[in-house]
């Protein structure tokens, strides 16, 4: 029987809600693992999930140096969408929304997936051809997305400023409807407790401060919590790449490390059931179950290791959605923060066995690493255990730089502040 | 995020453009050395802590600065003119 059901939510109930296990163990670590997973945020927890339950890999650790989901999968916007260009993201995003369209019921865990759709707004001609390309793109690969005109937008936001005088004009918009949110924190919740009930150790306040060597080949890290050996050590630890490659030894990588802010308002009455793209800048916005505004815009577009940003970007964004919503010039902001996003240099992700012995890498996923969060644990779970890529996530290496097989689907180049 | 340029004095960020990693090395342009081109284009050190890179000070004078920035606390260390020091001579 499933741990959480209608049936165990009645009978804890009336035994008084005192049976509830914890959704994952405390352990301490042990002297040598088959895999450790570097990073308790949602892409390591993933990993760790699909190692035990696809591949029956359950003498695992997830290393996590604060608590679990302290990173960025408690700190994005919870979008969830594959509306991309390029058939490298298409086939990899697409295979992460159908794990999305089914992951409450795989970890019995309500994950709250809201398939509410994402529309990317047009604000000139050009772009709405180039919404049409994409949006054909799309379709060719099996993907769902439409064309919508200004009277469609309107019925579907009607707070939405579409006259012909507002600063920068909707002239249309690319919708895909299977998109939509996510709740981030039950996301990481929901992985660990599956990852946990499998068998595998989630081990918080456990710090990589090294890599134990045998000759060219990583055997295990140290930790603040002492050494720990493994066959395979595995790393998904997001904006702090940069940082653990060093300790590797690996001074450089196809990486920055920035900072990207996001933000919630008060809660308001249903205004916007969508997520909603601006096309003028970088916006976007959604409205969670409770009515804050969840919104984000820019990087603050400078290297950062420091999970917070700085002013100018909250008043672009803060411009950004009164352009789009002049309406909400009175609501109050209540919160904002900030999370590290790895940069690559074409704006996609790096999913590979290696560059070492010993080492697989999972990183680079810029700031859109919250939707590929199951596509992502299960590619790296592929190739940590079978020593190869899995077909989604071949094109994602980490040579693909110096090969000349870049996959800029923003077709920005090597400027990663910009993608 | 205050910037003290050697011309204007401190000035808020949003008048600096940032131009990233200032440790790079252009290769000469007739240069057909495949890895050092790479390696300019496409690699960072991207360091948790005192990181070397150049600043354009484009809401002001227009000066090309070699900024020291520290990526975990975000002070900063020192600014110069790039010309001359930068390593990776001409656009960067």
């Amino acid at each position: 029987m499933a741990e959480y059901s209608a049936f165990s939510l009645l009978k804890n109930a009336l035994a008084g809600n005192k049976d509830w296990k914890p959704a994952w163990r405390k352990p301490d670590p042990k002297a040598s693992y088959d895999v450790i997973v570097i990073g308790g945020g949602g892409h390591g927890l993933s990993t760790a999930y699909y190692l035990a339950k696809e591949h029956g890999i359950t003498n695992v650790a997830v290393l996590e140096k604060g608590w679990l989901g302290s990173g960025n999968v408690g700190r994005n916007t919870t979008a969830v969408r594959s509306n991309y260009l390029l058939p490298q993201n298409t086939r990899f995003y697409e295979h992460s929304m159908k794990l999305w369209e089914n992951l409450s019921h795989d970890l019995n865990y309500n994950v709250m997936f809201s398939q509410r759709g994402c529309l990317n707004l047009a604000h000139t001609p050009a772009q709405l051809d180039d919404y049409a390309r994409r949006g054909n793109a799309m379709r060719h690969l099996g993907v769902d997305a439409e064309l919508m005109n200004v009277e469609q937008i309107k019925r579907l936001v009607p707070a939405l400023d579409v006259s012909g005088s507002a600063r920068f004009p909707v002239l249309g918009g690319l919708m895909q409807p299977r998109a939509g949110t996510a709740r981030h924190d039950a996301v990481a919740w929901g992985y660990a407790r599956g990852a946990d009930r499998r068998g595998v150790d989630i081990i918080e306040n456990c710090e990589v401060i090294g890599f134990l060597r045998d000759g060219g080949r990583i055997t295990g890290v140290s930790t603040t919590r002492g050494e720990i050996r493994a066959k395979k050590v595995a790393l998904a630890v997001a904006g702090s790449t940069g940082h653990v490659m060093q300790l590797a030894g690996i001074s450089h990588m196809p990486i920055e490390s920035h900072v990207l802010q996001a933000f919630v308002s008060e809660s308001l009455k249903p205004i916007v059931d969508t997520v909603l793209t601006f096309g003028m800048g970088h916006f976007y916005i959604s409205q969670s179950d409770k009515g804050s505004l969840v919104y984000g815009g820019d990087l603050d577009g400078y290297n950062s290791y420091a999970q917070r940003g700085s002013l100018p970007i909250v008043d672009e964004v803060m411009s950004e959605m009164l352009a789009l919503f002049p309406g909400l010039a009175r609501v109050r902001m209540l919160r904002s923060w900030g999370g590290l996003c790895d940069m690559t240099m074409d704006g996609s992700p790096i999913i590979i066995a290696g560059p070492l012995p010993g080492m697989y890498l999972n990183c680079g996923w810029c700031y859109g690493g919250f939707k590929a969060t199951p596509a992502s644990g299960w590619c790296f779970a592929y190739t940590i255990a079978k020593d190869e890529p899995h077909e989604f996530n071949a094109p994602f290496t980490l040579d693909r730089f110096y090969r000349g097989l870049i996959i800029d689907d923003k077709g920005q180049g090597a400027n990663p502040r910009l993608h | 995020m205050l910037i003290t340029c050697p011309y204007c004095g401190p000035r808020d960020v949003i008048e600096f453009t940032y131009q990233g990693d200032g440790n790079r090395e252009r290769p000469q342009p007739a240069s057909q050395d495949l890895d050092a081109w790479n390696a300019y284009v496409y690699d960072r050190l991207n360091p948790a802590g005192d990181h070397n890179e150049i600043w354009q000070h484009s809401g002001g004078c227009r000066a090309h600065l070699r900024v020291v920035r520290n990526t975990i606390t975000h002070e900063i260390l020192s600014t110069a003119f790039a010309r001359g020091g930068h390593k990776a001579e001409g656009r960067s």
